[in-house]
């Protein structure tokens, strides 16, 4: 009998220094599934963005790019627009793409980039130590928010693809998350299918993973998992918000 | 070739394309949207990319996406748009990849005007962005060397691997002057492959490549920095160029000036010399390296009373100026920094009545 | 030797084509040339001036305190710059739109009423194109069969108009003769 299940190719050996209960490493693992499965793993370009991810590249073993805080999109445009027949993704955390990097998110979705990205939204900032994000919750307590986040003063949090899909341009635009295993099957789906639509050259793809911060939520890995799930998946909805299919349906 | 009339920003538009960078990614902004105008059309024609991104800030990460991939790359803008593009800038230098960047300057600070101005001196010569690095800048004082200093810029940031600048004010970019294109063409960089993230597949090595600028470690920070260093030092070695004007007259005085000003000085100079006065210049065409050498050697000169730095900003050259003169004779400072351009009759009463 | 001339009118009056095309036909005779333009905010306002400089070695300063000569076709442009020309030069007036004289005597004083010529040719438009004919027909500044050649050229891609333009450039030379 041949072996069933092993490392990825795309995936290094390199050990984890994401906390524990962290969900970046299911994500980083299905990413290079897709990569290994799609066979596109020598003529990926990743981007690393700024948060807990940068150091991303330490995980994959295809080219990488470090992006400044929030540029991810604007470096992924340009490189394929000038080299097309790379594949292309950004992994980007909610501070990230959904505050210093909006613009590029944006201008890149409606210019129909064909890249694809990751975006891993979990609440809060995590590398520089637990501050409120765009995406943290009414009343989440963060170091900059300690009484609660004062939704009469910092607004509701963003719903990036919610949000998105008001473009008419972008192909594919989904949400999921991998708290556990039975998510973490659809949401290797999603991303298999944004890389696909890349593959076949459609425009902007994007999959928003809901992920968890025990260190910066003052949590267990089990009590994050119950929070997630109770809390951040009743505001952020999970689904397939817009595919090239319910775009020709409508 | 013959000669064709074109304004500067044109001319530095066909210059890329005849240096072989056919990917441009811009932001408009007056006086140099021109570029822009033109790439537009002319890009597709010859199979380019041309890309209006949605500000300053992206325009400069597309770039170093583009340019990460060892593709050839550059961008244009005027002043305000230069300071958005400095995080960008600071990144792509960390990052070692060539990349192209013209600054057609405009007045500052803030909003400032659109009319000609070099106050974006200390911004591009002594680094923009944060940390410590360097940009080579390029000054055209016309159109012709404009264009030419377009063609120049994209081997030398490859040789470097180092962001370059060519930083021209408004007049190099909205005057018609005559210009003639070379014909030679540039060689491709030969060593992208140990470094572009140019996908695996292109390249014979199984190696990944990573382009980054995090350097967690102090003790690899400090070696990063290091290293970059002794790149900057080559360049003040190797890349030094100026261009000298009467320098073998008996002269008083001696004026250093870039760009569209040292035009003006060099008629004063003539006109000075109608009148019996005769006044050297050293006009400095690279402003990082500074023609540190050039500008003490004039000024010690038996007879060289007194040294002028001549620009459109407060005194931003004055520094470099009095840095290379070296106390050998008293250094004054002359310009104007709101769009005006001064005369050379200006010139002509600030060194008479210096002298 | 150096020569300017100034160009200046309302926008929309093709300043900035006349300056081209007379720094194209001095190149073409071999000069060095350069064309300034004013780009600042009074682009916007509606006048617009343009300064051609002419030499016969490279041009130093671009920045013209006293052009040689003035073609002025509206009268603010006349008031502004009447002034600041060189002894000795030309200054053209489109007398279709101006009034009033330079107001000197050290200088040529052109009148022409270009922009009535034009309309009288079928086209206003081509108002700029018998100024600048007039212009070098009296200053001789470049050869007057090389200034025909280079609105020709100019107007190749437009090739309806080079009937009107080459009657303007007639039409401007007689008057210049007048």
């Amino acid at each position: 009998m041949g072996k069933t299940y092993q490392k990825p190719e795309a995936l290094s050996d390199a050990y984890t220094h994401y906390c524990p209960g962290c969900t970046h490493g299911i994500i980083h693992r299905l990413v290079a599934e897709v990569i290994d499965e799609l066979g596109i793993r020598r003529k990926t370009v990743g981007i690393a963005p700024v948060g807990c991810a940068v150091l991303a590249y330490n995980y994959f073993t295809f080219d990488f790019q470090e992006s400044a805080h929030g540029r991810a999109p604007a470096m992924a445009t340009g490189i394929k627009r000038v080299r097309p027949d790379l594949m292309v993704f950004t992994y980007q955390g909610d501070g990230d793409l959904a505050s210093i990097g909006i613009s590029e998110i944006i201008h890149s979705a409606n210019r129909g980039e064909k890249f694809t990205t990751i975006f891993v939204n979990n609440a809060i900032y995590g590398m520089t130590g637990g501050q409120m994000a765009p995406t943290t919750m009414p009343e989440q307590r963060t170091t900059t928010s300690p009484a609660g986040r004062d939704v009469s003063k910092q607004g509701m949090p963003i719903r990036m693809v919610e949000m998105l899909s008001t473009l008419a341009t972008p192909a594919y635009l989904s949400r999921q998350t991998v708290i556990r295993p039975k998510y973490v099957m659809r949401a290797k789906k999603a991303i298999k299918k944004a890389f696909e639509y890349q593959v076949e050259d459609r425009c902007f793809s994007l999959v928003e993973l809901i992920s968890t911060c025990p260190t910066n939520w003052g949590m267990t890995p089990q009590e994050s998992i119950d929070w997630t799930e109770n809390t951040l998946l009743k505001y952020y909805k999970l689904g397939e918000y817009k595919s090239p299919e319910s775009t020709e349906e409508a | 070739m013959a000669k064709i009339l074109m304004k500067g920003n044109e001319a530095i538009a066909e210059a890329a394309i005849r240096a072989g960078c056919l990917n441009y990614f811009a932001y408009p902004i007056t006086p140099q949207s021109e570029v822009a105008e033109y790439l537009s059309w002319r890009l597709p024609e010859v199979g380019g990319v041309f890309l209006q991104g949605e500000s300053e800030v992206a325009v400069s990460y597309m770039v170093f996406g583009a340019s990460a991939c060892g593709e050839r790359v550059f961008t244009t803008s005027s002043s305000p748009g230069i300071s958005l593009m400095s995080e960008g800038i600071s990144y792509i230098a960390a990052a070692q990849c060539p990349a192209v960047f013209v600054n057609i300057m405009r007045g500052g600070p803030g909003l400032g005007g659109i009319l000609p101005s070099q106050a974006d001196y200390n911004q591009s010569v002594k680094g923009g962005g944060h940390g410590d690095y360097r940009m080579l800048v390029l000054a055209p004082a016309s159109v012709q060397e404009a264009a030419e200093m377009t063609m120049m810029a994209f081997p030398l940031a490859e040789k470097y691997r180092n962001p370059v600048m060519i930083l021209g004010d408004g007049l190099i970019g909205q005057m018609m002057e005559p210009v003639e294109f070379s014909e030679e063409l540039i060689a491709e960089p030969s060593n992208k492959d140990e470094w572009a993230t140019s996908g695996m597949d292109t390249r014979k090595s199984d190696k990944r490549n990573l382009v980054k600028t995090l350097y967690l470690v102090p003790e690899e920070l400090n070696e990063h920095n290091l290293f970059l260093k002794a790149k900057y030092d080559r360049m003040e070695q190797e890349e030094v160029r100026f261009v000298s004007y009467n320098i073998d007259a008996d002269y008083t005085a001696l004026i250093v000036s870039y760009g569209t000003m040292s035009r003006v000085c060099q008629t004063a100079i003539d006109n000075l010399k109608d009148e019996g006065i005769e006044v050297g210049m050293i006009r400095p065409q690279t402003l990082f390296p500074f023609p540190e050498k050039a500008v003490l050697d004039a000024a010690s000169k038996e007879g060289c009373k007194v040294a002028f730095s001549i620009e459109m900003s407060m005194g931003q050259m004055l520094e470099d100026v009095e840095r290379s003169v070296k106390g050998r004779c008293p250094v004054r400072w002359y310009g104007k920094c709101g769009g005006e351009v001064p005369t050379p009759e200006e010139v002509v009463d600030v060194v008479k009545s210096n002298i | 030797m150096q020569s300017e001339v100034m160009f200046a009118g309302f926008g929309g009056q093709g300043i900035l084509l006349s300056g081209k095309i007379l720094a194209e036909a001095a190149m073409d005779e071999g000069y060095e040339v350069g064309w300034v333009p004013s780009y600042g905010p009074e682009m916007r306002g509606g006048t617009a001036y343009c300064t051609v400089v002419i030499g016969d070695r490279p041009i130093g300063s671009p920045i013209i305190k006293n052009p040689m000569h003035l073609v002025a076709m509206n009268r603010p442009s006349l008031e502004k710059f009447a002034r600041i020309v060189k002894p000795g030069g030309v200054v053209f007036i489109n007398s279709s739109l101006i009034s009033v004289g330079s107001g000197r005597d050290d200088i040529d004083e052109l009148k022409v009423p270009a922009t009535e010529i034009a309309k009288n040719l079928g086209n206003e438009r081509a108002a700029n194109i018998v100024a600048l004919a007039a212009f070098v027909a009296r200053s001789k500044i470049v050869d007057f069969e090389v200034l025909k050649k280079t609105v020709k050229a100019e107007f190749a891609k437009k090739e309806k108009f080079i009937p009107l333009n080459m009657a303007a450039c007639e039409e401007g030379r007689k008057a210049a003769s007048k």
